[in-house]
């Protein structure tokens, strides 16, 4: 596992500590350590069953860690009740009271902190604002649109000041078009609050969109946690390349400085100061190759497939390797069955 | 920890203890008072109460097989009609459920008559000249059981015909399977489940039952519950009563046993 | 075409089903002294025979707070039992689980001479109270089957999201979980209420001389079938129509309970 630099190391506000968590003979959580700074949003992405909601519920307070501990801003909440942790949190079906109308809904955890009728009235006031549903106050759940529930739910979680905000695949139950939407809208109000934020998603692209940084789980254990353009262009190893975006992902050897051997005999010109004789890992992404790039590859085309702005290739190159490649959509689809080159320059290539 | 703990459940408990478990098990020890085993020797070894528990199983198994004849093809209809025809199918199953028994036995009572309403429009009709025996005999506690019991065949086999993917049915019919077929090959293997449990259900809550063979069988169809009840309210004996209620409770939950042995049947699962 | 078939025979049981319930109809408004039908003509004096004979009125009374003091009795003990049965996980609940349901599966009579026994030793017979205690035992399953089935509906992420946003455990279950609840809760009050007003083995055994008015039926059935029991079985339909009636609008459909 690696830390990535970026985030305000010292001013972190969440922190999670050798966090480890059973079901029986199944580990959901293998001993997680993280922290969060103030302000921040991480995203926590991995695939089902990879330990991440089984993390968020023990930040939320809904699961007890086997071992580990939790603090919030100094505060050791480990053993605390999910009511008395200040957490907002966005569940997954949104969780709206479905007999409280939308007012009552953003008010319960006002009520819940005993705060005064005028003041209630005020902040809800505030809160439907912000998230655009002012005049919708007197509807129930049922009677709005899956956006709609969402912004409720945003409003809820908000409305009383919580030290952290937590959003469990707030967006899976969305269309495409109006995903897109509300994630802009839950960054730009995230920033504008200032709220620390868990945000866990199965969903890399939903990731690299909204996060400061992303901590990639898999099999109960943090893979990497790094800004967002960390992970995508220098993965940590295999599972995280592989993730995260497109990838083409080969194993060899360091031979020389700056060249690796590929099993089939081929060299790889790369920009790495790995010691020679070191096993590596080398990912290159379908987007870096260029035409006239230095590392040179020819293949059959197998599959070709327009996607609007680029084409998406699958080669059968010589020695048996397939690469997948994207090329900007100009001219004619290539036909299957034609052999082309593609290159990609040293620097395009990360190694691991 | 309060709405996941175990507490709640005391009161309950203490309930079924004192005023269920105590009282049944305590009543059942009279028949073992005398430190012999006589009482059930009589109830088990007397040609007259043996005949009783005959009459009792085999009504229960005739109550049950109508039940399955008449409540399948109810179950299944108002399972697979529009929801405005299952909602008319379900008044016409629970109303009769939720009216007292009692309600339903006199109803029955002035039905089946010497002079009952069948009898006088059978004659009126010209179908029979006289009234047919069909009160305070065999006949007439078979018909007014299966009535009452009718609605527990119909619930599960209604479950269990709901619980069919529509998909599956609809793809034999595609691939050519006669509606004949399709019933034989897809329905009933997937409704056996609701078939046994209903059919368990019925027959269980015919061996127990009581007020319909007291009314319609007017003294001459004895059943175990009816014996029950003349030991203790007039005969006052108690060990007796209690032996043949054991004999009783044991074949119950023997039948019940069996029962769960193929079916997982937990009720709060 | 065997649809059409299947249609047919439903609708002769449909008949078969509902004939004893509105054969009564009938008989009830009879002028004859005695049962006969066709009715030769219309009257209201088996009603009013009813409304003026003290003993009817006064069974009627005791079943009616007999009914109602045992769903309330019922509802307190077997919602909780409900919750611990389907959410907690303690030593003995499978063998819990099988004794709140077996009053439906021991058959009634040995319940009824049983408690019998019991309540003529402690002086209980002929009690109000006494009869309230025994269709508890008798409406407990109903409670714990019809609330059970709510609960394993229940989307608990709602209790989290209340507690998450700073509810306690009781404020998240008078808040959020039992009005959630209520339908299931209106249904199972309900057929608590129906088990006990039409009771009639039990109430053989401990009424006494405190009739309740489905003992009273039946000792008028053993004596003489005079159309007056016409008359209160009408009633007797109508409210069971009525409580259906309620139970369809505010409960929780029946039909999920029909697993």
């Amino acid at each position: 596992m690696r830390t990535g630099k970026g985030a305000g190391e010292g001013s972190a506000e969440l922190l999670i500590e050798g966090v480890a968590k059973r079901f029986g003979d199944v580990v959901a959580l293998d001993h997680v350590s993280l922290q969060v700074a103030q302000g921040e949003l991480l995203t926590i992405l991995g695939p089902s069953g990879s330990g991440k909601t089984t993390l968020l519920k023990v930040v939320a307070g809904f699961e007890t860690p086997d071992a580990g501990r939790v603090t919030v801003g100094g505060a050791n909440i480990t053993a605390l009740p999910p009511a008395k942790r200040d957490i907002g949190m966005v569940f997954q079906n949104y969780a709206l009271f479905p007999h409280l109308s939308v007012k009552a809904n953003v008010a319960f955890p006002l009520e819940m902190r005993n705060v005064g009728r005028a003041e209630i009235d005020r902040r809800v006031g505030e809160a439907l604002a912000m998230v655009e549903l002012a005049g919708y106050e007197a509807r129930l759940p049922k009677q709005l649109s899956g956006g709609q529930q969402q912004r409720v739910a945003l409003a809820r979680a908000i409305v009383f000041n919580p030290r952290l905000l937590l959003l469990d695949e707030p967006f899976g139950a969305l269309d495409r078009k109006l995903r897109e939407t509300m994630q802009l809208e839950v960054r730009r109000l995230q920033r504008r609050l200032g709220l620390t934020t868990i945000f866990i998603t199965h969903d890399q692209e939903e990731a690299l969109v909204l996060s400061d940084r992303i901590a990639v789980m898999n099999k109960g254990a943090i893979q990497q946690i790094a800004t967002t353009t960390e992970i995508y262009e220098r993965p940590a190893n295999d599972f995280v390349a592989d993730f995260v975006g497109e990838s083409n992902i080969l194993h060899g050897t360091m031979s020389a400085p700056g060249l690796v051997a590929l099993p089939d005999g081929r060299k790889l010109m790369v920009d790495s100061e790995a010691a020679p004789g070191a096993k590596v890992g080398v990912l290159m992404r379908p987007e870096r190759f260029a035409p006239g790039g230095i590392n040179e590859f020819t293949g059959e085309i197998v599959e070709a497939v327009y996607l609007g702005t680029t084409f998406k290739l699958r080669l059968a190159c010589e020695g048996g390797q397939e690469l997948l490649v994207r090329q900007p959509a100009r001219g004619p689809l290539p036909a299957a069955g034609t052999t082309i080159t593609v290159g990609i320059d040293p620097e395009a290539i990360h190694v691991f | 920890m309060t709405t996941r703990a175990a507490w709640p459940a005391l009161p309950a408990l203490i309930l079924l203890l004192v005023f269920f478990l105590f009282p049944v098990v305590r009543m059942l020890g009279f028949s073992v008072e005398a430190g012999t085993l006589d009482w059930y020797a009589k109830a088990l070894g007397e040609g007259l109460y043996l005949r009783v528990f005959w009459n009792t199983f085999e009504i229960a198994l005739l109550v049950t097989l109508f039940c399955l004849l008449l409540g399948y093809p109810l179950g299944f209809l108002m399972a697979t009609t529009t929801p405005g025809w299952a909602t008319f199918g379900f008044i016409c199953v629970l109303l009769p459920l939720w009216t007292s028994v009692l309600v339903r036995t006199y109803a029955w009572m002035v039905l089946l008559g010497r002079n009952g309403v069948l009898n006088r429009t059978l004659m009126e009709s010209g179908l029979t000249t006289d009234p047919l025996p069909l009160l305070h005999n065999f006949t007439g506690v078979l018909i007014g059981m299966v009535h009452v019991l009718l609605p527990y065949m119909v619930l599960p086999i209604y479950g269990a015909v709901r619980r069919v993917d529509p998909a599956i049915p609809a793809a034999a019919a595609g691939l050519g399977a006669s509606s004949a077929r399709i019933f034989w090959r897809i329905y009933l293997p997937l409704t056996l489940n609701g078939i046994f449990a209903g059919s368990v259900l019925v027959f269980v809550l015919s061996l127990g039952f009581f007020i319909t063979p007291a009314l319609l069988g007017g003294g001459r169809v004895m059943m175990i519950a009816v014996l029950i009840e003349q030991q203790v309210r007039e005969t006052l004996n108690w060990p007796f009563a209690a032996a043949l209620s054991a004999v009783l409770l044991v074949f119950t939950f023997a039948v019940y046993a069996v029962a769960q042995r193929f079916t997982q049947s937990e009720a709060t699962r | 075409m065997s649809r059409r078939l299947l249609v047919a025979v439903c609708a002769l049981i449909y008949f078969f089903l509902m004939l004893p319930l509105l054969v009564v109809f009938p008989i009830s408004l009879s002028s004859a002294p005695y049962m006969q039908f066709p009715p030769p003509g219309f009257s209201w004096q088996w009603y009013e025979r009813y409304l003026d004979d003290p003993q009817w009125i006064d069974a009627t009374w005791r079943s009616l707070y007999i009914g109602g003091a045992t769903s309330v009795l019922a509802l307190l003990l077997g919602v909780p039992l409900a919750f611990s049965l389907v959410r907690a996980r303690f030593w003995g609940r499978a063998l819990l689980d099988r004794l709140a349901l077996a009053p439906i599966i021991v058959p009634t009579i040995i319940l009824s001479v049983a408690i019998y026994g019991l309540f003529a030793k402690l002086k209980l017979i002929g009690t109000w109270y006494g009869l309230v205690v025994a269709h508890t035992v008798l409406a407990l399953p109903f409670v714990v089957l019809v609330i059970a089935a709510g609960l394993r509906d229940f989307d608990r992420s709602l209790e989290q999201a209340a507690e998450g946003l700073g509810a306690s455990r009781w404020k998240t279950l008078a808040r959020i979980t039992l009005p959630l609840l209520r339908p299931s809760l209106v249904s199972a009050g309900l057929l608590a209420f129906i088990s006990s007003f039409d009771e009639v083995v039990v109430a053989l055994f401990l009424a006494g001389a405190n009739m309740t008015l489905p003992k009273k039926m039946f000792d008028n059935i053993m004596m003489e079938i005079d159309p007056t029991i016409a008359a209160v079985s009408v009633m007797q339909i109508l409210l069971v129509s009525v409580v259906l009636v309620l139970i369809g609008r505010f409960g929780r459909g029946l039909r999920d309970s029909a697993r």
